[in-house]
Protein backbone atom coordinates (compact mmCIF):
# COMPACT_ATOMS: atom_id res chain seq x y z
CA UNK A 1 0.00 0.00 0.00
CA UNK A 2 2.58 1.90 0.93
CA UNK A 3 6.20 2.03 -0.59
CA UNK A 4 7.83 3.94 1.83
CA UNK A 5 6.11 2.53 4.97
CA UNK A 6 6.81 -1.23 4.13
CA UNK A 7 5.52 -3.93 6.87
CA UNK A 8 8.57 -3.84 8.86
CA UNK A 9 8.75 -0.33 8.76
CA UNK A 10 5.51 -0.05 10.52
CA UNK A 11 6.13 -2.95 13.02
CA UNK A 12 9.85 -1.47 14.09
CA UNK A 13 7.48 1.33 14.78
CA UNK A 14 4.84 0.01 16.89
CA UNK A 15 6.73 -2.19 18.39
CA UNK A 16 10.53 -1.11 19.02
CA UNK A 17 13.26 -3.46 19.69
CA UNK A 18 15.59 -2.96 22.58
CA UNK A 19 13.43 0.26 23.30
CA UNK A 20 14.86 1.80 27.05
CA UNK A 21 17.68 3.00 28.54
CA UNK A 22 20.63 1.36 30.57
CA UNK A 23 22.47 2.55 33.81
CA UNK A 24 26.00 3.22 33.52
CA UNK A 25 26.61 3.30 29.98
CA UNK A 26 30.02 2.78 28.01
CA UNK A 27 28.37 4.67 25.51
CA UNK A 28 25.85 7.17 25.30
CA UNK A 29 24.93 10.03 23.20
CA UNK A 30 21.77 12.07 21.41
CA UNK A 31 20.62 13.28 18.54
CA UNK A 32 18.14 15.96 17.92
CA UNK A 33 16.38 17.11 14.04
CA UNK A 34 15.65 20.66 14.73
CA UNK A 35 13.07 21.20 12.00
CA UNK A 36 10.57 18.24 13.40
CA UNK A 37 11.66 17.46 17.13
CA UNK A 38 12.74 13.89 16.23
CA UNK A 39 15.42 12.42 18.78
CA UNK A 40 16.79 9.21 19.03
CA UNK A 41 19.60 8.47 22.54
CA UNK A 42 21.90 5.49 21.90
CA UNK A 43 22.89 3.28 25.64
CA UNK A 44 25.60 0.83 24.91
CA UNK A 45 27.73 -1.64 27.28
CA UNK A 46 30.71 -3.61 25.93
CA UNK A 47 31.92 -6.42 27.23
CA UNK A 48 36.02 -7.24 28.26
CA UNK A 49 36.97 -7.87 24.64
CA UNK A 50 35.08 -4.46 23.47
CA UNK A 51 32.21 -5.83 21.96
CA UNK A 52 28.92 -4.97 22.22
CA UNK A 53 27.26 -6.84 25.35
CA UNK A 54 23.90 -4.60 25.82
CA UNK A 55 22.04 -1.88 23.70
CA UNK A 56 19.38 -0.07 24.56
CA UNK A 57 18.30 3.44 22.30
CA UNK A 58 15.06 5.79 23.09
CA UNK A 59 13.67 8.25 21.44
CA UNK A 60 10.42 10.22 20.09
CA UNK A 61 9.57 11.52 16.71
CA UNK A 62 8.20 10.24 13.04
CA UNK A 63 8.12 6.39 12.39
CA UNK A 64 11.05 6.64 9.72
CA UNK A 65 13.44 7.99 13.07
CA UNK A 66 12.09 5.62 15.63
CA UNK A 67 11.93 2.61 13.37
CA UNK A 68 15.20 2.85 11.86
CA UNK A 69 16.98 3.34 15.43
CA UNK A 70 14.99 -0.28 16.16
CA UNK A 71 16.32 -1.78 12.79
CA UNK A 72 19.91 -0.57 13.59
CA UNK A 73 19.84 -1.17 17.30
CA UNK A 74 19.28 -5.48 16.01
CA UNK A 75 22.54 -4.95 14.12
CA UNK A 76 24.74 -3.56 17.03
CA UNK A 77 25.33 -6.88 19.58
CA UNK A 78 28.26 -8.50 19.13
CA UNK A 79 30.11 -5.95 16.90
CA UNK A 80 33.44 -4.22 17.50
CA UNK A 81 33.21 -0.18 17.93
CA UNK A 82 35.59 0.03 14.80
CA UNK A 83 32.68 -2.32 13.07
CA UNK A 84 30.10 -0.10 13.88
CA UNK A 85 32.29 2.95 13.04
CA UNK A 86 31.92 1.72 9.63
CA UNK A 87 28.00 1.71 9.88
CA UNK A 88 26.91 4.62 7.66
CA UNK A 89 23.38 5.83 5.75
CA UNK A 90 24.13 3.51 3.17
CA UNK A 91 23.36 0.98 5.54
CA UNK A 92 19.85 2.79 6.83
CA UNK A 93 18.90 3.36 3.10
CA UNK A 94 19.55 -0.50 2.93
CA UNK A 95 17.08 -1.14 5.88
CA UNK A 96 14.58 1.81 4.73
CA UNK A 97 14.54 1.58 1.14
CA UNK A 98 16.49 4.56 -0.99
CA UNK A 99 13.25 6.16 -2.20
CA UNK A 100 13.83 8.64 0.62
CA UNK A 101 13.53 12.27 -0.43
CA UNK A 102 16.42 14.36 0.93
CA UNK A 103 13.93 16.04 3.50
CA UNK A 104 13.16 12.76 4.82
CA UNK A 105 16.87 11.27 4.53
CA UNK A 106 17.28 13.34 7.44
CA UNK A 107 14.48 10.98 9.74
CA UNK A 108 15.67 8.10 8.53
CA UNK A 109 19.56 8.76 9.09
CA UNK A 110 19.24 10.06 12.59
CA UNK A 111 19.64 7.04 14.52
CA UNK A 112 23.09 6.62 13.14
CA UNK A 113 24.28 10.26 13.09
CA UNK A 114 23.06 9.81 17.04
CA UNK A 115 25.42 6.34 16.99
CA UNK A 116 28.27 8.32 15.58
CA UNK A 117 27.69 11.40 17.85
CA UNK A 118 27.55 8.36 21.25
CA UNK A 119 30.97 7.19 19.93
CA UNK A 120 33.03 10.41 19.50
CA UNK A 121 31.82 11.29 23.40
CA UNK A 122 33.39 8.02 24.32
CA UNK B 1 -20.77 30.07 -7.14
CA UNK B 2 -17.36 29.88 -8.25
CA UNK B 3 -16.25 26.59 -10.68
CA UNK B 4 -12.40 25.63 -9.16
CA UNK B 5 -12.86 23.56 -12.44
CA UNK B 6 -12.99 25.96 -14.83
CA UNK B 7 -10.12 27.42 -13.71
CA UNK B 8 -7.60 25.22 -13.07
CA UNK B 9 -6.56 25.07 -16.45
CA UNK B 10 -5.07 28.54 -16.11
CA UNK B 11 -2.54 27.15 -13.98
CA UNK B 12 -0.51 24.70 -16.12
CA UNK B 13 1.54 23.06 -13.02
CA UNK B 14 -1.65 21.67 -12.11
CA UNK B 15 -1.93 19.34 -14.91
CA UNK B 16 1.24 17.81 -13.74
CA UNK B 17 1.47 14.22 -12.19
CA UNK B 18 3.29 13.76 -8.90
CA UNK B 19 4.42 9.79 -8.09
CA UNK B 20 2.06 8.80 -10.86
CA UNK B 21 -1.37 10.87 -9.91
CA UNK B 22 -2.51 14.47 -10.77
CA UNK B 23 -1.20 16.33 -8.54
CA UNK B 24 -3.32 17.94 -5.49
CA UNK B 25 -1.87 21.48 -4.62
CA UNK B 26 -2.85 21.78 -0.80
CA UNK B 27 0.05 24.00 0.15
CA UNK B 28 -1.73 27.38 -0.44
CA UNK B 29 -0.63 28.97 2.83
CA UNK B 30 2.81 28.58 2.11
CA UNK B 31 2.87 29.93 -1.77
CA UNK B 32 0.07 29.71 -4.24
CA UNK B 33 0.41 28.79 -7.92
CA UNK B 34 0.45 31.32 -10.62
CA UNK B 35 -1.75 31.60 -13.52
CA UNK B 36 -0.53 31.83 -17.03
CA UNK B 37 -1.35 35.79 -17.55
CA UNK B 38 1.00 36.23 -14.28
CA UNK B 39 3.87 34.56 -16.31
CA UNK B 40 3.20 36.51 -19.45
CA UNK B 41 2.60 39.88 -17.94
CA UNK B 42 6.36 39.43 -16.32
CA UNK B 43 7.82 37.70 -19.57
CA UNK B 44 6.19 40.87 -21.69
CA UNK B 45 7.83 43.28 -19.73
CA UNK B 46 11.10 41.55 -19.69
CA UNK B 47 10.73 41.05 -23.39
CA UNK B 48 9.44 44.04 -24.74
CA UNK B 49 9.18 47.44 -21.75
CA UNK B 50 12.30 46.49 -19.50
CA UNK B 51 14.47 49.72 -18.27
CA UNK B 52 14.84 50.98 -15.38
CA UNK B 53 12.20 53.23 -13.82
CA UNK B 54 11.68 56.60 -12.87
CA UNK B 55 14.04 59.94 -14.64
CA UNK B 56 14.11 57.83 -17.54
CA UNK B 57 13.44 60.17 -20.30
CA UNK B 58 13.69 57.95 -22.77
CA UNK B 59 10.03 55.92 -24.09
CA UNK B 60 11.06 52.93 -22.75
CA UNK B 61 12.25 54.09 -19.34
CA UNK B 62 8.44 56.06 -19.21
CA UNK B 63 6.57 52.47 -20.22
CA UNK B 64 8.78 51.04 -17.27
CA UNK B 65 7.72 53.49 -14.92
CA UNK B 66 3.96 53.37 -15.93
CA UNK B 67 3.67 49.83 -15.82
CA UNK B 68 5.33 49.87 -12.18
CA UNK B 69 3.46 52.69 -10.58
CA UNK B 70 0.07 51.29 -12.51
CA UNK B 71 0.99 48.37 -10.12
CA UNK B 72 0.88 50.35 -7.05
CA UNK B 73 -2.61 51.69 -8.59
CA UNK B 74 -3.82 47.82 -8.53
CA UNK B 75 -2.13 47.15 -5.19
CA UNK B 76 -3.90 50.42 -3.37
CA UNK B 77 -7.28 49.28 -5.10
CA UNK B 78 -7.15 46.15 -4.30
CA UNK B 79 -6.93 46.71 -0.26
CA UNK B 80 -9.05 50.21 -0.78
CA UNK B 81 -6.21 52.04 0.46
CA UNK B 82 -7.17 55.83 0.70
CA UNK B 83 -3.72 56.41 -2.46
CA UNK B 84 -1.39 54.66 -4.04
CA UNK B 85 1.46 56.55 -2.18
CA UNK B 86 0.30 54.65 0.82
CA UNK B 87 1.52 51.40 -1.05
CA UNK B 88 5.42 50.80 -0.13
CA UNK B 89 6.52 47.87 -2.37
CA UNK B 90 8.63 45.19 -0.19
CA UNK B 91 10.03 41.66 -0.66
CA UNK B 92 7.37 40.30 0.88
CA UNK B 93 5.22 40.74 4.12
CA UNK B 94 7.38 39.39 6.56
CA UNK B 95 9.74 42.66 5.42
CA UNK B 96 6.83 44.94 5.25
CA UNK B 97 6.26 44.08 9.11
CA UNK B 98 10.27 44.45 9.51
CA UNK B 99 10.27 47.71 7.95
CA UNK B 100 7.64 48.93 10.38
CA UNK B 101 9.80 47.49 13.72
CA UNK B 102 13.04 49.58 11.38
CA UNK B 103 11.29 52.78 10.97
CA UNK B 104 8.61 54.04 12.96
CA UNK B 105 8.31 51.49 15.70
CA UNK B 106 12.21 52.70 16.21
CA UNK B 107 11.55 56.35 15.99
CA UNK B 108 8.72 56.36 18.05
CA UNK B 109 8.95 54.07 21.07
CA UNK B 110 11.57 54.42 23.68
CA UNK B 111 12.69 52.22 26.69
CA UNK B 112 9.81 50.86 28.81
CA UNK B 113 6.95 51.08 25.90
CA UNK B 114 4.80 48.09 25.37
CA UNK B 115 4.00 46.29 22.17
CA UNK B 116 1.59 43.88 22.25
CA UNK B 117 1.45 40.90 19.88
CA UNK B 118 -0.71 37.90 19.86
CA UNK B 119 -0.02 33.83 20.43
CA UNK B 120 -1.20 32.57 16.90
CA UNK B 121 1.58 34.61 15.46
CA UNK B 122 3.51 33.24 12.41
CA UNK B 123 7.12 33.85 13.59
CA UNK B 124 7.76 37.18 11.58
CA UNK B 125 5.17 39.24 13.27
CA UNK B 126 6.89 37.75 16.85
CA UNK B 127 10.80 37.82 15.84
CA UNK B 128 11.09 41.21 14.47
CA UNK B 129 10.01 42.67 17.91
CA UNK B 130 11.12 40.54 20.19
CA UNK B 131 14.58 41.93 18.14
CA UNK B 132 13.57 45.67 18.57
CA UNK B 133 12.34 44.99 22.61
CA UNK B 134 15.72 43.87 23.17
CA UNK B 135 17.33 46.78 21.55
CA UNK B 136 15.24 49.18 22.68
CA UNK B 137 14.32 47.95 26.20
CA UNK B 138 10.76 47.62 25.46
CA UNK B 139 8.04 45.38 27.10
CA UNK B 140 6.64 42.72 24.55
CA UNK B 141 3.41 41.10 25.68
CA UNK B 142 1.12 38.53 24.08
CA UNK B 143 -2.42 38.12 23.68
CA UNK B 144 -3.50 34.84 24.70
CA UNK B 145 -5.68 32.36 22.79
CA UNK B 146 -8.19 29.53 23.98
CA UNK B 147 -6.21 27.22 22.24
CA UNK B 148 -9.43 24.66 21.99
CA UNK B 149 -11.40 26.73 20.68
CA UNK B 150 -8.72 27.88 17.96
CA UNK B 151 -9.56 31.64 18.90
CA UNK B 152 -8.00 34.91 20.68
CA UNK B 153 -8.59 35.33 23.92
CA UNK B 154 -10.43 38.98 23.88
CA UNK B 155 -11.49 39.31 27.39
CA UNK B 156 -7.71 39.20 28.45
CA UNK B 157 -7.37 42.37 26.25
CA UNK B 158 -8.54 45.25 28.12
CA UNK B 159 -6.10 44.38 30.97
CA UNK B 160 -3.29 44.59 28.36
CA UNK B 161 -3.98 47.65 27.34
CA UNK B 162 -2.63 51.18 28.81
CA UNK B 163 -0.86 54.28 27.77
CA UNK B 164 2.71 52.32 27.72
CA UNK B 165 1.28 50.51 24.81
CA UNK B 166 2.22 51.69 21.47
CA UNK B 167 1.57 49.21 18.91
CA UNK B 168 -0.67 45.91 18.55
CA UNK B 169 0.50 43.85 15.76
CA UNK B 170 -1.87 41.01 14.60
CA UNK B 171 -2.49 38.67 11.64
CA UNK B 172 -5.91 39.08 9.67
CA UNK B 173 -5.64 35.11 9.22
CA UNK B 174 -3.49 32.64 11.38
CA UNK B 175 -1.82 30.70 8.81
CA UNK B 176 -1.92 27.69 11.04
CA UNK B 177 -5.27 27.60 12.81
CA UNK B 178 -6.95 29.61 9.66
CA UNK B 179 -8.89 31.65 11.70
CA UNK B 180 -10.24 35.07 10.96
CA UNK B 181 -9.29 37.59 14.01
CA UNK B 182 -12.14 40.52 15.03
CA UNK B 183 -10.09 43.27 13.69
CA UNK B 184 -12.69 46.08 14.17
CA UNK B 185 -12.87 45.02 17.89
CA UNK B 186 -8.79 44.89 18.19
CA UNK B 187 -8.53 48.10 16.38
CA UNK B 188 -11.42 49.99 18.22
CA UNK B 189 -9.88 49.22 21.42
CA UNK B 190 -6.60 49.93 20.44
CA UNK B 191 -7.01 53.35 19.29
CA UNK B 192 -8.75 54.14 22.58
CA UNK B 193 -5.04 53.97 24.26
CA UNK B 194 -3.45 55.54 21.25
CA UNK B 195 -1.61 52.58 20.61
CA UNK B 196 -1.42 52.07 16.57
CA UNK B 197 -2.64 48.63 14.77
CA UNK B 198 -0.23 46.89 12.68
CA UNK B 199 -2.15 43.96 10.57
CA UNK B 200 -0.09 40.97 8.85
CA UNK B 201 -2.63 40.56 5.93
CA UNK B 202 -0.72 37.26 4.32
CA UNK B 203 -3.54 34.91 4.44
CA UNK B 204 -6.02 37.20 4.61
CA UNK B 205 -5.20 39.15 1.28
CA UNK B 206 -5.47 36.39 -1.27
CA UNK B 207 -8.31 35.09 0.17
CA UNK B 208 -11.53 37.30 1.64
CA UNK B 209 -11.82 41.56 0.49
CA UNK B 210 -9.87 43.71 2.53
CA UNK B 211 -10.62 47.08 3.16
CA UNK B 212 -7.84 48.87 5.09
CA UNK B 213 -10.13 51.99 5.75
CA UNK B 214 -13.26 50.15 7.01
CA UNK B 215 -10.81 48.10 9.08
CA UNK B 216 -8.79 51.77 10.06
CA UNK B 217 -5.54 49.72 10.69
CA UNK B 218 -2.68 51.91 10.97
CA UNK B 219 -0.44 49.44 8.92
CA UNK B 220 -1.62 46.41 6.84
CA UNK B 221 1.22 43.72 5.53
CA UNK B 222 0.90 41.10 2.47
CA UNK B 223 2.82 38.93 0.07
CA UNK B 224 2.47 38.73 -3.29
CA UNK B 225 3.43 34.90 -4.10
CA UNK B 226 0.65 33.74 -1.94
CA UNK B 227 -1.80 35.28 -4.33
CA UNK B 228 -1.11 34.00 -7.36
CA UNK B 229 2.04 36.78 -7.25
CA UNK B 230 5.85 35.50 -8.35
CA UNK B 231 8.17 35.73 -5.05
CA UNK B 232 10.20 38.61 -4.29
CA UNK B 233 7.10 41.66 -4.23
CA UNK B 234 5.07 42.34 -1.46
CA UNK B 235 3.49 45.45 0.10
CA UNK B 236 3.29 47.61 3.33
CA UNK B 237 0.51 49.68 3.31
CA UNK B 238 0.56 52.87 6.10
CA UNK B 239 -1.48 55.87 6.49
CA UNK B 240 -0.30 58.49 4.49
CA UNK B 241 0.50 60.90 7.78
CA UNK B 242 2.80 58.01 9.71
CA UNK B 243 4.35 57.39 6.24
CA UNK B 244 5.26 61.64 6.23
CA UNK B 245 6.22 61.79 9.77
CA UNK B 246 8.62 58.32 9.07
CA UNK B 247 12.33 58.19 8.55
CA UNK B 248 13.70 55.95 5.88
CA UNK B 249 16.06 53.14 6.73
CA UNK B 250 17.51 52.42 3.42
CA UNK B 251 19.15 55.00 1.84
CA UNK B 252 19.80 55.15 -2.07
CA UNK B 253 19.42 55.75 -5.25
CA UNK B 254 15.29 56.78 -6.03
CA UNK B 255 14.78 57.49 -2.73
CA UNK B 256 16.16 61.15 -2.35
CA UNK B 257 15.07 64.26 -3.63
CA UNK B 258 18.41 66.27 -3.30
CA UNK B 259 22.05 65.14 -1.86
CA UNK B 260 25.18 66.98 -1.10
CA UNK B 261 28.20 65.91 0.42
CA UNK B 262 26.68 66.61 3.94
CA UNK B 263 23.35 65.49 3.65
CA UNK B 264 20.20 64.29 1.57
CA UNK B 265 16.84 65.08 1.43
CA UNK B 266 14.09 62.62 1.30
CA UNK B 267 12.42 61.89 -1.93
CA UNK B 268 8.36 61.90 -1.56
CA UNK B 269 6.63 58.61 0.22
CA UNK B 270 6.32 56.24 -1.08
CA UNK B 271 9.62 56.07 -2.99
CA UNK B 272 11.69 57.72 0.17
CA UNK B 273 11.19 54.19 1.31
CA UNK B 274 12.12 52.43 -1.83
CA UNK B 275 16.02 53.11 -2.45
CA UNK B 276 17.62 51.12 -5.35
CA UNK B 277 16.11 49.54 -8.41
CA UNK B 278 12.87 47.94 -6.90
CA UNK B 279 11.63 45.02 -8.16
CA UNK B 280 9.60 46.17 -11.13
CA UNK B 281 8.89 42.41 -12.76
CA UNK B 282 7.63 41.45 -9.60
CA UNK B 283 5.01 44.32 -9.02
CA UNK B 284 3.69 43.59 -12.79
CA UNK B 285 3.44 40.04 -12.05
CA UNK B 286 1.30 40.88 -8.51
CA UNK B 287 -0.47 43.53 -10.43
CA UNK B 288 -1.44 40.93 -13.07
CA UNK B 289 -2.29 38.49 -10.07
CA UNK B 290 -4.54 40.80 -8.75
CA UNK B 291 -6.29 41.45 -12.05
CA UNK B 292 -6.91 37.92 -12.04
CA UNK B 293 -8.63 38.03 -8.60
CA UNK B 294 -10.33 40.80 -9.27
CA UNK B 295 -12.28 38.86 -12.29
CA UNK B 296 -13.33 36.20 -9.82
CA UNK B 297 -14.11 38.65 -7.08
CA UNK B 298 -12.68 38.17 -3.69
CA UNK B 299 -16.49 37.57 -2.55
CA UNK B 300 -16.43 34.79 -4.53
CA UNK B 301 -13.13 32.89 -3.71
CA UNK B 302 -14.15 33.31 -0.20
CA UNK B 303 -17.50 31.72 -0.69
CA UNK B 304 -16.13 29.20 -2.34
CA UNK B 305 -13.72 28.70 0.22
CA UNK B 306 -16.57 28.94 2.52
CA UNK B 307 -17.88 25.56 1.02
CA UNK B 308 -14.66 23.94 1.36
CA UNK B 309 -14.95 24.75 4.88
CA UNK B 310 -18.57 23.21 5.17
CA UNK B 311 -17.44 20.63 3.50
CA UNK B 312 -14.29 19.25 5.16
CA UNK B 313 -14.92 20.48 8.55
CA UNK B 314 -17.47 17.92 9.57
CA UNK B 315 -15.87 14.73 7.57
CA UNK B 316 -12.44 15.99 9.29
CA UNK B 317 -14.10 15.64 12.92
CA UNK B 318 -15.70 12.38 12.03
CA UNK B 319 -12.06 10.33 12.15
CA UNK B 320 -11.16 8.69 14.73
CA UNK B 321 -8.16 9.81 17.05
CA UNK B 322 -8.01 13.68 14.70
CA UNK B 323 -7.76 16.19 16.43
CA UNK B 324 -8.47 19.92 14.28
CA UNK B 325 -6.49 22.77 15.60
CA UNK B 326 -8.29 26.15 15.65
CA UNK B 327 -12.19 26.28 14.99
CA UNK B 328 -13.47 22.83 14.93
CA UNK B 329 -16.72 23.96 13.30
CA UNK B 330 -18.00 25.34 10.30
CA UNK B 331 -17.61 28.97 11.08
CA UNK B 332 -17.71 32.04 9.00
CA UNK B 333 -14.80 33.23 11.58
CA UNK B 334 -12.58 30.65 9.97
CA UNK B 335 -10.51 29.74 6.79
CA UNK B 336 -10.10 26.90 4.18
CA UNK B 337 -6.59 26.13 6.46
CA UNK B 338 -7.15 22.85 8.04
CA UNK B 339 -4.36 21.74 10.76
CA UNK B 340 -4.97 18.77 12.64
CA UNK B 341 -2.93 16.34 14.84
CA UNK B 342 -3.49 12.68 14.23
CA UNK B 343 -3.08 9.99 17.29
CA UNK B 344 0.08 7.52 16.43
CA UNK B 345 1.39 9.37 13.31
CA UNK B 346 3.62 12.00 12.69
CA UNK B 347 2.80 14.58 10.54
CA UNK B 348 6.04 13.99 8.62
CA UNK B 349 4.97 10.50 7.88
CA UNK B 350 1.43 11.64 6.89
CA UNK B 351 3.23 14.49 4.70
CA UNK B 352 5.13 11.06 3.17
CA UNK B 353 2.22 9.46 2.20
CA UNK B 354 0.28 12.03 1.02
CA UNK B 355 3.36 12.96 -1.42
CA UNK B 356 2.86 9.11 -2.55
CA UNK B 357 -0.95 10.02 -3.33
CA UNK B 358 0.66 13.03 -5.31
CA UNK B 359 -0.75 15.09 -2.32
CA UNK B 360 1.15 18.50 -1.63
CA UNK B 361 0.52 19.39 2.51
CA UNK B 362 2.87 20.50 4.90
CA UNK B 363 4.31 18.75 8.31
CA UNK B 364 6.00 20.73 11.02
CA UNK B 365 5.82 23.76 13.07
CA UNK B 366 4.40 26.06 10.45
CA UNK B 367 6.10 29.12 11.76
CA UNK B 368 3.73 29.06 14.38
CA UNK B 369 5.37 27.63 17.45
CA UNK B 370 4.11 29.60 20.24
CA UNK B 371 0.12 28.27 19.19
CA UNK B 372 1.69 24.71 18.87
CA UNK B 373 3.32 25.06 22.36
CA UNK B 374 -0.26 26.58 23.69
CA UNK B 375 -1.67 23.05 21.47
CA UNK B 376 0.71 21.25 23.30
CA UNK B 377 1.61 19.47 20.18
CA UNK B 378 5.28 19.32 18.83
CA UNK B 379 4.19 19.75 14.85
CA UNK B 380 0.72 19.87 12.87
CA UNK B 381 -0.13 18.58 9.29
CA UNK B 382 -1.73 21.19 7.16
CA UNK B 383 -3.81 21.35 4.21
CA UNK B 384 -4.69 24.76 2.92
CA UNK B 385 -6.85 25.42 -0.17
CA UNK B 386 -7.80 27.92 -2.35
CA UNK B 387 -10.41 28.38 -5.27
CA UNK B 388 -8.73 26.63 -7.68
CA UNK B 389 -9.28 23.49 -5.15
CA UNK B 390 -12.33 20.89 -5.71
CA UNK B 391 -14.42 19.21 -3.32
CA UNK B 392 -13.02 16.25 -5.06
CA UNK B 393 -9.41 16.85 -3.98
CA UNK B 394 -11.03 17.58 -1.09
CA UNK B 395 -12.42 14.11 -1.08
CA UNK B 396 -8.57 12.76 -2.35
CA UNK B 397 -7.36 14.90 1.12
CA UNK B 398 -9.34 13.07 3.42
CA UNK B 399 -8.95 9.47 1.75
CA UNK B 400 -5.51 9.67 2.18
CA UNK B 401 -5.83 10.14 5.56
CA UNK B 402 -7.98 7.24 6.00
CA UNK B 403 -5.06 5.62 3.64
CA UNK B 404 -2.48 6.60 5.82
CA UNK B 405 -4.47 5.57 9.20
CA UNK B 406 -4.58 1.78 7.40
CA UNK B 407 -0.79 1.59 6.81
CA UNK B 408 0.01 2.48 9.81
CA UNK B 409 -2.44 0.30 11.33
CA UNK B 410 -4.76 2.46 13.25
Amino acid sequence: MSELYREIIIDHYKNPRNFGKLKDPDINGAEDNIVCGDRVEWFLKLDSAGRVKEVKWQGEGCALSQASASLLSEMLIGKKLTEINKLGVKDIYRIVGEKLNPSRQKCATLSVEALKQALTKK
Amino acid sequence: MLDPKKYQKDFPILARRINGKKLVYLDNAATSQKPLTVVRAMEDFLLKHNANVHRGIYALSEEATALYENARKSAAKFINAGSESEIIFTRNATESINLVALTWARQNLKAGDEILTTEMEHHSNIVPWQILAKERGLELKFLPTLPEKGILDLNKLPNLLSSKLKLVCVGHMSNLLGTVNPLVEIIGQAHQVGAKVLVDGCQAAPHLPVDVQKLNADFYAFSGHKMLGPTGIGVLWAKQEILEATEPILGGGDMIKNVTQTEATWNAVPWKFEAGTPNVVGAIGLAAAIDYLNDLGMKNIWQHEQKLVEYVIPKLKAIAGLNIFGISEVSKNRGAIFSFWLDGLHPHDLASIFDEAGIAIRAGHMCAQPMLSALGKPAATRASFYFYNTLAEADAFLDAIEKAKKVFKL
